[in-house]
C-alpha cells in the first residue's frame, strides 16, 4: 500500500457515463500509482473501453472527476494528451504508410526534429523487431506486427502514462507473450500502464494491481494474490469406482458435495500442493481408492461468480 | 500548442502527399474526369453548341473557349468529391483516433486534407488547360489575368474543399461520402458552365443566374478570354469566402464532436 502514497499517476473519483438509457460507468473510483501496471479486468461491455476513452480525452464523462498525470481530463485535455500514449483495441496505424513512415509521422507530431525523429524511428523499429519490415507498407503487416507497430507509435513521444486497451486480443499465443515482455520492459523504464483485458491470466502475468469491472461498477480491487484468495471457485474433483468408496470418502473429507450418480465428490481447494498432499493423506487414512482426480483452479468465470454475486 | 499548429499541419500535408504517391489511382481518376468532359463537350457537342453561341457562326472553335471555365470548375468539384471520400475513409481508421489523443493542432488532420486537395486541384487544372490548348483553346489572358485566374481557382477550391471535408465527416459511410458532393458536380451544368444562362427556361434561368457557380464561371471566363469580369468578380469572391467559412466551421464542429 506504500506505493499509493507516492504521487498517483491516475486518480478517478465517482466517474459516470451513460449512452442514452444505458449506464456504462456507474460511479467508478480508482487510483493508479506511478510506475505501476494496473489491470482493468472485465467482460465485453463492462465499461473498460469507455473508461479508457474518458481518461484519454476522447469522450467526456457525465459526472465525477479524473486526473491523469496530475491534470484534470475535462479542464486540461491538452496537458493530459501531452502526457499519455494510447494503444486502442483497433489498430491505430496509417495502413497506407510504411512502418518507418508511420513512426516518423509520430516523431514529427511530437516535434522531435528531423534527425532525432529518424533516429527514434530506427530505434523503435529495431526494438519491436520490425527493422527488416520498416520499408513495407503497413497494410501488408500481420496482426502481430501491426500490434507491435501500434505500440511503437504510442511510445514515439516517450509518454509517462500509457493506456493499453485489450492489447493482446486476437493475437496468437507467441505474439501475446512477446507483447507481455515488451510491457514489462516499459514499466522497468518507469512508465505507468493502465491495461484492460478480458483474460485473468494476462492480468495475473502483468499487473501489480487488478480492478474487476462489471456492468459499470468496480466490484473488486487488489493485488492478483488478494483477488485469488477471495475467489473460492477452486476445487478438486474425485471420481470413485463405486458408491461404497464414495460414501467413505465423503465422510473422510466432510464437508464435501457427493454426486451419487456420477460417483464424484467435489472438495473445495486452494490449489496448493501442500493442501493436495493433505487431502490425499486423509483418503489414504480412510483406505479409499480414487479412480480419477482433477484439480480445478479459479478462472475468470469463478472470479465473476464469486465477486459479482447474483447480479449476473 | 498554438505555435505547433503550422508545423503539425505541414506534417499532415506530407502525410497526404505520401498517400497520393502510394495510391495514385484516386488522383488519376479525379484528374481524368474533367478531361473526359472537356473532350465530350468539345468534340461531341461543341460543333452544334458553338453555333448557338453567336447565331450559327461560332462552331467548335468558339465553343472550346466558352466551355473551358466550366470544365475547370468540374475539375475542382471532382477533386472535392475525392476529398470527401478520403476524409470519410480516414475517419473509419484508428489513426485519427490516435491523433485525437495526441497534443497536436486539433484541425491539422483536416488542414492536411485541404492542402492536399489544393495540390491535386492545381495538377488537375494544369492538365485540363494543357489538353484544352491542344484541342483549340485560345485564351486572351496576359500574365496578370493568368495569376488572377489561379487566385480565383485557389479560392474556389479552398471553399469547396472545406465544404467537402465537412460532407466527408458528416457521411455515415464511405459510399454516402462519394454521393453527398454530387451537387458540386451538377451545379456547373445548372449555371453558365456549358451553355449561357439566357438560353434556359425562366425558372431554371433564375436559378442559374443566382447560384454561386455562375459568377465564379463568369469571372474565370472574363479573365481567360479578356472580356472583363463585369460585376461577377465581387460575387465570386464573396460566395467563395462565405462557403469556405461555413465549410470550415461545420467541419471543425463535426471533427470535435
Amino acid at each position: 500500500m506504500t506505493t499509493n502514497q507516492i504521487r498517483p499517476a491516475i486518480v478517478v473519483r465517482g466517474l459516470r457515463k451513460s449512452y442514452g438509457a444505458k449506464v456504462v460507468l456507474d460511479g467508478v473510483d480508482l487510483t493508479v500509482a506511478e510506475g505501476a501496471i494496473f489491470a482493468l479486468l472485465g467482460p465485453n461491455g463492462a465499461g473498460k473501453t469507455t473508461l479508457v476513452r474518458i481518461l484519454s480525452t476522447l469522450v467526456r464523462a457525465d459526472g465525477g472527476e479524473a486526473w491523469v498525470g496530475g491534470h484534470d481530463v475535462a479542464r486540461e485535455p491538452g496537458a493530459v494528451r501531452a502526457t499519455i500514449g494510447v494503444t486502442g483495441q483497433f489498430s491505430a496505424v496509417d495502413s497506407m504508410l510504411t512502418g518507418e513512415d508511420n513512426l516518423r509521422l509520430m516523431a514529427d507530431l511530437h516535434h522531435l526534429g528531423r534527425r532525432a525523429g529518424r533516429r527514434r524511428a530506427a530505434e523503435l523499429l529495431k526494438r519491436f523487431d520490425l527493422a527488416e519490415d520498416g520499408g513495407t507498407i503497413a497494410a501488408a503487416y500481420s496482426g502481430g506486427m501491426l500490434r507491435r507497430l501500434d505500440l511503437a507509435m504510442t511510445l514515439a513521444g516517450h509518454p509517462r502514462i500509457i493506456f493499453l486497451d485489450e492489447p493482446t486480443t486476437g493475437l496468437d499465443p507467441r505474439s501475446r507473450r512477446g507483447l507481455w515482455q515488451i510491457i514489462r520492459e516499459l514499466v522497468a523504464g518507469g512508465v505507468t500502464i493502465l491495461l484492460t483485458t478480458q483474460y485473468l491470466d494476462e492480468a495475473d502475468q502483468l499487473a501489480d494491481r487488478i480492478a474487476l469491472l462489471d456492468q459499470g461498477r468496480l466490484v473488486a480491487e487488489g493485488t492478483p494474490g488478494e483477488l485469488k484468495r477471495r475467489v473460492p471457485g477452486g476445487h478438486v474433483r474425485l471420481r470413485f469406482a463405486g458408491p461404497a468408496e464414495l460414501g467413505r470418502a465423503a465422510r473422510a473429507l466432510a464437508p464435501a458435495s457427493p454426486d451419487e450418480e456420477a460417483l464424484t465428490l467435489q472438495v473445495p481447494h486452494d490449489g496448493t500442493v501442500h493442501a493436495l498432499r493433505a487431502l490425499l493423506a486423509r483418503l489414504d487414512d480412510a483406505s479409499v481408492e480414487v479412480a480419477e482426480l482433477t484439480v480445478h483452479t479459479p478462472d475468470l468465470d469463478d472470479a465473476f461468480l464469486a465477486l459479482t454475486g447474483v447480479a449476473r | 500548442m498554438m505555435p505547433h499548429v503550422l508545423a503539425d499541419s505541414a506534417t499532415m500535408v506530407r502525410r497526404q502527399v505520401q498517400h497520393m504517391r502510394r495510391a495514385p489511382s484516386l488522383t488519376l481518376q479525379v484528374m481524368a474526369l474533367p478531361v473526359v468532359f472537356l473532350l465530350l463537350f468539345v468534340y461531341v457537342l461543341g460543333g452544334t453548341l458553338g453555333n448557338g453561341l453567336t447565331a450559327g457562326a461560332g462552331g467548335r472553335a468558339e465553343y472550346v473557349n466558352y466551355v473551358v471555365p466550366g470544365i475547370l470548375l468540374m475539375a475542382v468539384a471532382a477533386v472535392a468529391t475525392g476529398t470527401a471520400v478520403s476524409v470519410s475513409l480516414d475517419m473509419t481508421t484508428g489513426i485519427v483516433t490516435r491523433f485525437k489523443t495526441m497534443a497536436i493542432g486539433r484541425v491539422s488532420v483536416l488542414t492536411g486534407h485541404v492542402v492536399g486537395a489544393l495540390v491535386q486541384t492545381f495538377l488537375a487544372v494544369a492538365v485540363v488547360v494543357a489538353v484544352a490548348l491542344a484541342v483549340g483553346f485560345r485564351p486572351a489572358a496576359g500574365v496578370l489575368e493568368w495569376l488572377a485566374t489561379a487566385g480565383v481557382v485557389g479560392l474556389v477550391t479552398f471553399a469547396l474543399t472545406w465544404l467537402s471535408v465537412a460532407l466527408g465527416l458528416a457521411a455515415k459511410s464511405v459510399d454516402s461520402a462519394s454521393n453527398l458532393p454530387m451537387p458540386l458536380t451538377i451545379l456547373p451544368f445548372l449555371g453558365s458552365g456549358v451553355v449561357p444562362a439566357e438560353s434556359m427556361p425562366a425558372g431554371l434561368r433564375w436559378f442559374a443566374e443566382h447560384q454561386p457557380f455562375t459568377p465564379i464561371i463568369e469571372t474565370l471566363r472574363g479573365l481567360l478570354l479578356g472580356t472583363g469580369t463585369g460585376g461577377s468578380g465581387g460575387a465570386a469572391v464573396a460566395w467563395s469566402a462565405g462557403l469556405a467559412l461555413a465549410g470550415y466551421l461545420w467541419a471543425r464542429r463535426l471533427y470535435n464532436r
